[in-house]
């Protein structure tokens, strides 16, 4: 780039310096963040009204932890994402690991195939659960939901562990083959070891999309087995109330905090 | 990487498990879907198989037309939102100092982590009739009024009336284009980062002026990037349940929440299945062509 003659003004090229874009940009943030900030600042508004700034409080945290079916929900969800998450992340690190290590006939319409869930829209997704499940009589619940969940995020998980492989050293597996290991110890201490941050990121990843997922949920849940998407979404569609903004913040913390853990374990395990 | 048939015991007990349950869990109910909707409606609601394309054919009768249609314009109004909103944002954090550029990308991606049903909501506590925007604007005509009164003309403000702003198709669109935008922006972002600057550079010195640069150089050469970031935003658009659902009226139905009535209420789920499929279809088409942007991009960026 061309150094600046004058020492403050940008150069022609240097937008990003430029007022008019700082305005910009300045604008593009506010539209992303003022409703979620004013959601989140509304939950620990001391009115009903939720509009009117009356002072800070957490007795819609209260109201909403002491809400039984808002509990029940939540707990819903984590029965639902934990048990998701165990299983798309065996299924989809070995769909990850065979693709990173065999080649085989038909290979692309395999990968195409096995990632459709991600771009598919949802909407689509959630009927084909429900007509499934009916077809062959298994009733909504819980179990439905989870068996959903699995399918749906087994080929992030997978994309995750493909993407860690991609940096793996295939010299390290040679040596242990060399050295007399067999193929299922060279496995276990080797190439395991190495997917291990790939697999903690894919199931955090996975968890994340469980406990957020609404419309596929809304298709395959049945009476009794409400999610906490599923109850905010009942409790939205009513009214607009400052329980509402405690719970759904309680929801936006805790995603953050797994998104920010898996990228930070991500990060490090690519600089490692 | 290895072939398959050296070791067929490893590749079929990776492979197998996870095929299986793709098989059975995810495609077996889409190939009932499509059966479906070949199928007929019964008259208490379920569904007869047989093998008639009545359905696709209802699909573009008038009425059906209409929503489909509506849906197409929707996604297409928020695609052309998104990249006006999109491109500048990609280019304000591409053009920045180095050292600006991930902690920007970063602010830009952070509500995309939140919650969809929570990120619509937050629009529908903005947008209602007691919502943010008509509580300021109340309180502004209050302060009038008061003024006007001040000065010996009450009443002339009369009483406020809120805007009508949720439950209407503005609404949708500006829910889509909120979600959106971030699938917009990095695509383009991914371009923009790459890009040569001193083509910029050349074309400023030569005495093209800003905005002839922007055109003739910066558009051209971030195209690829342009063109995944349209058809990705389309394609999530089109397909979209959640918003015309919580921010729509009667006159924001889209093809998402047609299907959804006819899984629904109406209980005509081969009808909503020959829809499922139309919107597959089109799905499909899309991420093809997406594909050969990508391809065409990767060749000319090789020299070819």
């Amino acid at each position: 780039m061309v150094a600046s003659p004058v020492k403050d003004r940008p150069t022609p090229t240097e937008y990003g310096r430029k007022r008019w874009m700082q305005v910009v940009l300045l604008v593009n943030f506010v539209f992303l963040y003022f409703p979620i900030v004013a959601l989140i600042a509304f939950s620990f508004n001391d009115s009903k009204r939720n509009i009117v700034w009356k002072g800070f409080t957490l007795k819609y945290y209260e109201k909403a932890f002491n809400n039984v079916s808002l509990h029940e929900s939540f707990i819903n969800s984590m029965i639902v994402a934990s048990i998701s998450t165990v299983m798309s992340t065996i299924l989809g690190s070995m769909i990850g690991l065979a693709l990173y290590r065999y080649r085989f006939p038909a290979k692309p319409a395999f990968e195409g195939w096995s990632s459709l869930p991600i771009v598919i829209p949802e909407i689509c997704m959630g009927v084909a659960m429900l007509a499934f499940f009916y077809t062959v009589e298994i009733p909504l619940g819980l179990f439905t939901i989870t068996v959903s969940h699995i399918a749906f995020t087994i080929p992030f998980v997978a994309v995750v562990i493909r993407a860690r492989m991609a940096g793996f050293d295939k010299s390290l597996e040679e040596a242990s083959r060399d050295l007399g290991a067999g193929q299922w110890q060279t496995f276990w201490n080797i190439t395991f070891p190495y997917m291990v941050p790939g697999i903690v990121a894919g199931a955090l990843l996975a968890f994340t999309l469980s406990l957020d997922d609404f419309v596929i949920t809304f298709f395959t849940s049945g009476p009794g087995s409400t999610t906490f998407p599923i109850k905010i979404y009942s409790m939205v569609r009513f009214s607009v109330t400052p329980e509402v903004n405690a719970a759904s913040t309680v929801l936006i913390v805790v995603t953050l905090a797994l998104t920010a853990t898996a990228l930070a374990i991500q990060s490090r395990a690519s600089k490692g | 990487m290895d072939s398959w048939k050296d070791n067929k015991l490893a590749f079929g007990v990776l492979l197998g498990p996870p095929t299986f349950w793709l098989v059975v869990f995810f495609t077996l109910p889409l190939a009932i879907v499509w059966v479906y909707s070949f199928g007929e409606r019964g008259p208490q609601g379920q569904t007869i198989l047989a093998l008639s394309l009545a359905n696709y054919e209802r699909a573009v009768e008038w009425i059906h037309l209409g929503i489909i249609w509506k849906s197409v314009w929707i996604a297409a109004v928020t695609t052309a939102l998104c990249v006006i909103m999109g491109f500048p944002l990609a280019m304000g954090i591409a053009f920045a100092p180095r050292r600006w550029r991930n902690p920007l990308l970063l602010i830009v991606i952070l509500p995309f982590w939140t919650n969809l049903l929570i990120r619509t909501y937050a629009w529908i506590a903005v947008l209602r009739t007691r919502g943010y925007i008509n509580f300021t604007l109340e309180w502004f005509h209050d302060k009038l009024d008061r003024l006007f009164t001040l000065v010996g003309l009450p009443e002339i403000m009369g009483t406020f009336s809120p805007l009508e702003l949720l439950y209407n198709q503005t609404a949708v669109i500006i829910g889509l284009v909120y979600i959106h935008l971030p699938f917009m922006m990095l695509p383009i972002y991914a371009s923009m980062e790459k890009l040569d600057r001193s083509y910029l550079e050349a074309s400023l010195d030569l005495g093209a002026g800003q905005w002839r640069t922007l055109f003739s150089v910066t558009v051209p050469l971030v195209m690829p990037g342009i063109a995944s970031g349209l058809l990705m935003t389309y394609i999530l658009s089109l397909g979209t349940f959640l918003t015309p659902n919580l921010l729509g009226g009667t006159d924001s139905m889209m093809i998402g929440n047609l299907i959804a009535q006819e899984f629904g209420p109406s209980r005509d789920w081969a009808f909503g299945s020959a829809l499922s499929f139309l919107l597959l279809y089109a799905t499909f088409i899309i991420l093809w062509a997406r594909a050969t942007f990508a391809r065409r991009g990767a060749a000319s960026e090789l020299g070819i």
